[in-house]
């Protein structure tokens, strides 16, 4: 069980920035998030994009501001758990408990629910039949790789995790791989590789096919595709990769209780407090009047939600305003040695 | 205004005025058509306001940039007639635009 004053749900921007706003005022959090890095949105989506409109950074790309909010909040040490998404959450006297479907326990004093619009989840096949093969000959993320040594393999995708698996797989298996249009979206380097690759015979390239139908009984022997013209072609596979990138689903958030309106949550601006006590919403996943989905708005929105969780993780204190050029507190706590 | 007009995959029909400067996914936004979920809220990188744009408007629309056709590869069941609707910019020219709005969008 992991005890702390406050659970952030979500290390995107807003996240880490409302961690930085608990740390200053003495307050202690941890993060959980269901991607396997920190950045949300800013790191799944854009890494590469730059942001020209935070404050006083003319441009920045999505993964300099997450590595820099990292290094602001880390004088606090605040503990991360990736991979996890919060599943279950229950009121036991005036705390509160969570899980994660990792079975990661925490008893906390609120919670701050930054979860942009939801947890990122592949993208699946349109074709129905693909759900009985998940987990077993069909994958949309790779786990153990020696299972498809000396197998035939489908992988459907023109981007990065297609191409990259693709070729690191034609070294131990057969493989086809199955793109919507002659472009990709990977990089040029790998699109050229895939290219050899093919022309050598050690990867079989079908462009402009996508998935028609899956068949086998137990697990799959062989994938139909179709062409845009509409020429159909069976192929025998053994497993079945498909690399579509990630969607976002707000999931087990939606039955807490909370009040939901077109898959944000409702708070006020005093505080960004939901209408659960103790249950805090900030960010992308927050609705208001007013609301900007901007990342400074995340930020403010952050900024008042810590001072919202103090009372419930210290009741009996009050809690002062400070700034950090000037309160000794707030600087040690940062870390910085006065002279 | 122009008029742009929203199927959904039930065949139900919404048919909006959408102010010039706005694009084809804030028009379906603000009148709260069921569909278009617009998770990034414009920003091209999640592939959940696609569209199915009707055969006679393909070559009418303005190109797509790479981006978009990259994006393109994420969606749920992508065709020769899918658009993203936040790269739809409504103008003068674009109306009578019909947009079909695909089953899913992930």
């Amino acid at each position: 069980m992991n005890k702390t004053d406050v659970l952030i749900i979500g290390a995107g921007p807003t996240g880490l920035f409302c961690a930085h706003q608990l740390g200053i005022i003495g307050l202690s959090c941890e993060i959980v998030d269901s991607l396997d890095k920190a950045g949300g949105q800013c790191i799944e989506l854009y890494p590469d994009k730059p942001i020209y409109d935070i404050p006083a950074i003319p441009e920045c790309t999505g993964e300099e501001l997450t590595n820099n909010l990292l290094k602001q909040i880390k004088p606090f040490n605040v503990n991360f758990h990736l991979n996890q998404r919060v599943e279950e959450l229950k009121k036991i006297n005036d705390r509160w408990y969570v899980k994660t479907n990792g079975n990661k326990e925490f008893d906390v004093a609120s919670i701050v629910i930054a979860g942009g619009v939801g947890s990122f989840e592949p993208r699946k096949f349109p074709v129905k039949e693909c759900e009985k093969f998940e987990g077993n000959s069909l994958f949309y993320a790779i786990k153990d790789k020696t299972i498809f040594r000396d197998k035939t393999i489908s992988i459907f995708g023109g981007g990065d995790s297609a191409l990259d698996w693709a070729i690191e797989l034609s070294n131990t298996s057969k493989v086809n791989l199955i793109h919507r249009r002659d472009g990709f979206s990977g990089a040029e380097a790998s699109v050229q590789k895939v290219k050899q690759l093919n022309d050598q015979g050690k990867i079989n390239l079908y462009t402009k096919y996508q998935l028609d139908s899956v068949a086998g009984e137990d697990k799959i022997n062989s994938v139909k595709i179709k062409h845009d013209e509409g020429e159909i072609k069976e192929i025998k596979s053994d497993y079945v990769l498909g690399f579509f990138g990630l969607i976002m689903q707000l999931g087990p958030i939606l039955s807490w209780g909370l009040n939901i309106d077109k898959k944000k949550v409702e708070v006020n601006t005093e505080n960004f407090e939901t209408n659960i006590n103790g249950i805090f919403a900030i960010g992308d996943i927050c609705s208001y009047p007013g609301k900007l989905k901007l990342i400074l708005s995340g930020f403010h929105e952050g900024a008042l939600a810590a001072r919202g969780c103090f009372k419930y993780a210290k009741p009996d204190e009050k809690l002062r305003f400070e700034f950090t050029t000037t309160s000794k507190a707030a600087q040690e706590r940062l870390g910085i040695k006065s002279d | 205004m122009p008029k742009i007009t929203y199927k959904t995959e039930d065949d139900k029909i919404y048919t909006i005025d959408v102010q010039n400067g706005l694009t084809v996914m804030e028009g379906a936004i603000q009148n709260d058509i069921p569909g278009i979920d617009a998770d990034c809220g414009g920003g091209m990188s999640c592939a959940t306001c696609h569209v199915y744009v009707n055969e006679e408007w393909i070559d009418k629309l303005p190109v797509k940039e790479d981006g978009e056709e990259d994006m393109l590869d994420m969606a749920f069941e992508p065709k020769k007639n899918s658009r993203l609707s936040c790269q739809l910019i409504v103008s003068d020219t674009l109306n009578g635009l019909v947009v079909n709005i695909p089953s899913k969008q992930g």
